[in-house]
């Protein structure tokens, strides 16, 4: 049983032009229910695009992305998943809790059913009171919290995130992470997390997706045993340290790989 | 509770006075200096008439000047309400179309680098002289490039986070149009409007100048300084400001409706 399969799959956007990119090569991952998966590498590894594959935002050029044992585009049009991007991207124009609603308009639920899952949501993400404000009255943390009861508000079994706490500073962005953390729990949600943070991944994650670029590639997939019970003391336990070495010297090794072929590719451009 | 109430809206109101005190007395101020510079220099009526006299033409002639207005203004509304509409939906097929805007951008800014008013002569001789139509027309196409404008990019200048997460949703190319674009196009919408409004008046009575009826204030400036009616073309004048300003007014009240509370 799977929550999510990748299998096969790459990417290549201006396929043979001059602009040639292989953003993805040869991608194979599997995902679990309820496990969260972090997706870390440096930029251009093409983990973003990976991410938009699974909510087939883009289409693969080679190789099948299934979600809930359907094809990445019936799981679309089923709204299998919610979404959260770096940017809040709320709509300025609703107040709180018609932004909650959007994805339950576009499902035709009626006007009752989708305002009791707003409040049920705004519960959820601890913003009860807020419902009647615009998103711009909000802070960044709050906005954001808002974009997660937004994407979990059709209680979808999957939620993928692309760096959402990337805009916040640190204070903040560890609180979400442990309410996010919490949320997950309470709905036993799968996600998958884009981010550039070694200790988020390593926070929040079951398995930690190491990514390298050009080509776009998975290198390693590194474990995180520190239970399914994290709170502020994770932070400083060994385990946690442990992972974070592991996740860093996985990354050093994409990072030695690009420069040494960058020093051959140099070489043989003279 | 009601004490707090009371003193937040008496502070509003220390704040509102502070806000306009400055304009008031800056004005006060401007035609104080402006008549006794008249008097002081004896400066001749034709070369500029004293506040006082312009207002004393203001009131004496307040009926025609109203009857003026009316019909610059009505023209102004008139080619104000058939641009917008025009406008408004020509920007969404240009939207809709994106080739379309490819054809037709040229085309406006050639129409906006003539001096457009010179289009008004063209006009008069398409139509019988007693007609209000080539006014009209030629208001019309002064708000219809400032809407289309100004609209198109508020229905294609949609942040990718928004389109991504309907996109996400499976929402239609429709739904997309009615919940990020349409509302995302009517803040440029009153943006236009209010560059277009007072912009209307302009065209209205500058139309004027080209011939055709003496009605408008336009026309009724020209012909009272051909009669050296120096301060009655200055009370002429400033019955033209505050149809400028009336026009104005109404663009941002109607502004602050349609935007109540989501202002930033």
């Amino acid at each position: 049983m799977s929550a999510l399969e990748v299998v096969g799959t790459s990417k290549i956007f201006n396929q043979g032009t001059a602009k040639q990119v292989d953003a993805l090569v040869d991608v194979n991952l599997t995902v679990k229910p309820g496990e969260f998966v972090s997706l870390i590498g440096p930029s251009g590894c093409g983990k973003s695009t990976l991410l938009r594959l699974i909510a087939n935002l883009l289409e693969p050029t080679s190789g099948s992305v299934s979600v809930n044992k359907k094809t990445a585009a019936q799981a679309r049009l089923d709204q299998d998943y919610g979404m959260a991007f770096q940017q809040a991207g709320l709509f300025d124009w609703r107040t709180v809790s018609k932004n909650i609603e959007l994805p339950l308009e576009l499902k035709g639920w009626d006007k009752d059913k989708r305002e009791a899952r707003a409040k049920e949501m705004l519960e959820l993400v601890k913003l009860p009171e807020f419902a009647d404000l615009y998103p711009w009255q909000l802070s960044g943390g709050m906005q954001q919290r808002i974009a997660i009861a937004r994407a979990l508000a059709a209680h979808p079994q999957l939620l993928l995130m692309d760096e959402p706490f990337g805009a916040l500073d640190e204070m903040t962005r560890e609180y979400m992470q442990g309410e996010l953390l919490r949320i997950c729990g309470e709905t036993s949600t799968t996600v998958v997390f884009v981010t550039h943070s070694i200790p988020e991944a390593v926070y929040l994650s079951n398995r930690v997706v190491v990514m390298s670029p050009r080509p776009g590639r998975i290198t390693s997939v590194i474990d995180v045993d520190l239970g399914s019970k994290r709170n502020e003391d994770t932070r400083a336990a060994d385990g946690f340290f442990r992972s974070i070495t592991a996740v860093r010297e996985a990354l050093r090794g994409t990072h030695a790989e690009h420069a040494a072929a960058n020093a051959i590719r140099g070489v043989e451009d003279r | 509770m009601s004490g707090v109430d009371a003193a937040s809206i008496s502070a509003r109101k220390v704040g509102r006075v502070r806000q306009i005190g400055p304009a008031i007395v800056f004005g006060v101020a401007f035609l104080a200096l402006w008549e006794s510079a008249v008097r002081g220099f004896d400066l001749k009526p034709y070369f500029l008439a004293a506040p006082s006299k312009i207002g004393e033409q203001f009131f004496k002639n307040f009926s025609r000047i109203w009857e003026a207005s009316m019909v610059s203004g009505g023209n102004a509304f008139i080619g104000l309400v058939v641009g917008t509409v025009f406008g408004v939906a020509m920007s969404f097929i240009l939207s809709r179309y994106r080739f379309l805007g490819e054809l037709v951008t040229p085309l406006a800014i050639a129409l906006n680098a003539i001096p457009i008013f010179v289009l008004v002569a063209i006009l008069n001789n398409m139509y019988s002289i007693t007609s209000e139509i080539p006014r009209r027309v030629m208001v019309t196409l002064v708000v219809y490039f400032i809407v289309l404008v100004n609209v198109a990019k508020g229905l294609t200048q949609v942040r990718s986070t928004h389109v991504e997460l309907m996109r996400s949703y499976a929402a239609s190319e429709f739904a997309i149009l009615r919940k990020v674009r349409v509302p995302n196009a009517v803040p440029y919408l009153f943006t236009a409007l209010k560059v277009a409004a007072p912009a209307s008046v302009i065209t209205a009575f500058v139309s004027e100048y080209f011939g055709g009826l003496q009605n408008g204030l336009g026309s009724r400036i020209t012909s009272n300084i051909a009669n050296s009616k120096n301060a009655a073309a200055w009370a002429y004048v400033l019955g033209a400001c505050l149809l400028g300003l009336a026009f104005y007014i109404v663009s941002i009240i109607l502004e602050g409706i349609a935007r109540k509370g989501e202002a930033k």
